[in-house]
């Protein structure tokens, strides 16, 4: 970690409901250089949420507050939405998890990626076109031309999540936020679509944001790691002490997975706690 | 491209190869559309042989001697006979039915009784009556209706929606008549602001040499500018009545269509790129729309061109919903069916043109 491109400490979002203010994240803190950053957790513990804060997507009535928020040392937290609009596409930006939603069916691939870089570089249409072909050569599509003309509902899922990449990846960001990317991928099509955007975001010397639910996709794939319980960090560690950690909780998620080098009579069952909830972080933050 | 297992790579299964016959793209595209159209062509003519066979079996079926009507009570047996006879009523049903047919293929739907002109005559004299107010009523419920779900939906919660709420609901629950009376009563009565009852003033009627059988367009064609704005001043208030009435449809449906986009993932990705909420919502959410919006927009269309019975009593507009009206009232069959035939048909022409629509607008539909 050189230097640091997202500085984020005490982020909260909350949300007013019936029956009081929930909190979904609660004092989340990291670093971010250029770098792969896992974010590891169960559905609810506040990953995604802490994606979209940063992105300034939490829409009202949810409430983002933070100590720091910095992109390169200056403040991005509630900022007007027409400066957070400047940033967001350009300088962060963030892939989906399941292509067949979060691309628009009745706009062509083309469109949609020429769309953000000409909002982004101000280029004319032609040289907005060049540099779609390019992307999309680039997230290694055989046939740019014809990929290009076509709908999201005539691709396959991991040719539309490389599609999604080239889009967010076309402005070039300093930041990839990737949700979930591979969820909704087959295992054949996932670990390709892992490794080009893996390369693309290293050659460009990008920070990437990982979020995902599978501990052992990110061991392998991240450089940290941070596992997130009921809206905190409740362990951070370098991805490839994943398998020393101390915390019960990434205990306990690492021994309910199945395991192939030995054999394991039953997986055991999560078993989470109240006061995990609340607890200070040992390696402090 | 360097590396080569990429060639054959799992990634690469979503299209197929170019000469296999791409799904949706190329040329196949276009056959495979023409051969659509050609299924479309088939169901039309289906579906307008089961309207005629309806009408055929209502004509048929209602407790109305047609002979009686054509002549009269004092008729002697004799006479009654003849006439039975020279109707066809003493052939087999399904030799009466392709006479049917035949003769509205021709354009004949016989003469009506209470005008005593053929009824294709007084069709094209009502039709276009009732069509220049239906469509006027309808692009006025399309251009505030749409833009106003649209706002509703953005702003959900904020005053526009509500303001939007209120003008449905009063929209759904007055009746109709009773706004035409009030309308006239306010703009037409007190105000002077437009033309009153009919389709034009006095000293213009028959002014204008009929091509269209729409004053409006009619005027136009004939350059003739004060006959154009007293058919306007006339045709303004029934309109704006039956305008706002598929606007409050219209307004509510496109808010539910749009709510339903604007939580979709790909709205996400429209923000994630930094894009204006202008363009998040009218270039992105509001396209995905179209399909539905058409659907609505022709269902409403089409019950407008029914004929507003109410609507065209009250501003005495002698449209094709106050024609059908009076000839089942004087128990008028050939008025009534040949009627019914027409709007039958305008509604299969609907379909088709929305079902074109579809294919042209989204990509998706095969």
């Amino acid at each position: 970690m050189t230097d640091t491109l997202l500085s984020v400490s005490n982020l909260r979002v909350s949300f007013p409901t019936r029956s009081g203010v929930f909190e979904a994240v609660r004092g989340v803190s990291f670093d971010l250089g250029r770098e792969r950053l896992g974010v590891v957790g169960e559905s609810g513990s506040g990953k995604s949420m802490t994606g979209r804060a940063i992105l300034g997507l939490v829409r009202p009535p949810g409430k983002v507050t933070a100590g720091r928020l910095e992109l390169n040392g200056q403040s991005i937290l509630n900022l007007p939405e027409k400066q957070m609009r400047a940033i967001r596409g350009s300088r962060i930006s963030m892939v989906m998890q399941d292509p067949k939603f979060s691309l628009n069916p009745v706009m062509t691939v083309g469109q949609q990626i020429m769309e953000s870089y000409r909002l982004h570089s101000g280029q004319s249409g032609r040289a907005a076109r060049e540099k779609a072909l390019g992307m999309l050569h680039a997230v290694q599509i055989r046939d740019p031309e014809r990929v290009f003309d076509a709908y999201p509902h005539e691709v396959s899922g991991g040719m539309g999540q490389r599609i999604m990449i080239a889009m967010m990846l076309a402005p070039d960001p300093q930041i990839l936020i990737a949700d979930e990317p591979t969820s909704a991928l087959d295992v054949s099509v996932r670990n390709e679509v892992l490794r080009i955007m893996d390369k693309l975001v290293s050659d460009r010397g990008m920070g990437l944001i990982f979020i995902s639910h599978d501990l052992n996709l990110v061991a392998q794939f991240c450089d940290r790691v941070l596992i997130m319980y009921a809206g905190r960090v409740v362990e951070e560690l370098a991805a490839k002490d994943l398998h020393n950690a101390r915390h019960p909780y990434t205990r306990g998620l690492l021994e309910s997975l199945p395991r192939l080098d030995h054999a394991v009579e039953r997986l055991s069952v999560l078993e989470r706690q109240d006061g995990w909830r609340d607890e200070i972080r040992p390696n402090g933050a | 491209m360097t590396n080569p297992d990429m060639v054959n790579g799992p990634g690469q299964a979503g299209l197929p190869p170019v000469k296999g016959g791409m799904p949706g793209l190329g040329p196949s595209r276009w056959r495979r559309r023409a051969k659509s159209v050609g299924g479309v062509a088939v169901s039309l003519v289906l579906t307008l042989l089961g309207l005629l066979l309806v009408t055929f079996i209502i004509g048929r079926v209602m407790p109305i001697d047609p002979v009686l009507k054509v002549v009269g009570e004092r008729a002697t047996q004799a006479q009654y006979d003849a006439a039975y006879q020279a109707m066809g009523l003493d052939r087999p049903l399904w030799d009466q039915f392709l006479r049917y047919m035949a003769e509205v293929l021709r354009g004949d739907f016989g003469r009506s009784i209470s005008t005593g002109h053929p009824v294709v005559e007084d069709l094209k004299r009502v039709f276009p009556a009732t069509f220049e107010l239906a469509l006027l009523g309808t692009l006025i419920g399309v251009f505030v209706g749409v833009p106003l779900g649209v706002i509703a939906a953005a702003q959900r919660g904020g005053w526009i929606d509500q303001i939007a709420r209120v003008v449905a609901l009063v929209g759904y629950s007055m009746p109709i008549f009773w706004l035409g009376l009030m309308g006239l009563l306010l703009f037409y009565g007190i105000l002077g602001w437009v033309g009153g009852p009919g389709r034009q003033g006095i000293i213009f009627d028959g002014f204008v040499p009929t091509v269209t059988g729409m004053i409006l367009v009619d005027s136009l064609i004939a350059r003739d500018w004060a006959a154009f704005r007293d058919a306007f001043s006339h045709i303004i208030l029934p309109a704006s009545l039956l305008g706002y009435f598929s606007l409050a449809y219209i307004s509510r449906m496109t808010r539910s269509f749009m709510l339903e986009q604007l939580s979709a993932e790909y709205i996400t990705t429209a923000r994630v790129k930094g894009l204006s909420e202008w363009r998040v919502i009218w270039g992105h959410a509001f396209r995905n729309i179209f399909v539905p919006l058409i659907t609505v927009i022709a269902l409403s269309f089409g019950s407008l061109l029914e004929g507003s019975v109410l609507t065209e009593i009250v501003f005495s507009w002698p449209g094709i919903g106050q024609y059908i009206t009076k000839a089942l009232l004087a128990g008028d069959m050939n008025a009534v069916l040949g009627g019914t035939v027409l709007i039958g048909t305008c509604f299969v022409a609907l379909n088709l043109i929305s079902d074109i629509l579809y294919r042209v607008l989204d990509p998706r539909a095969k």
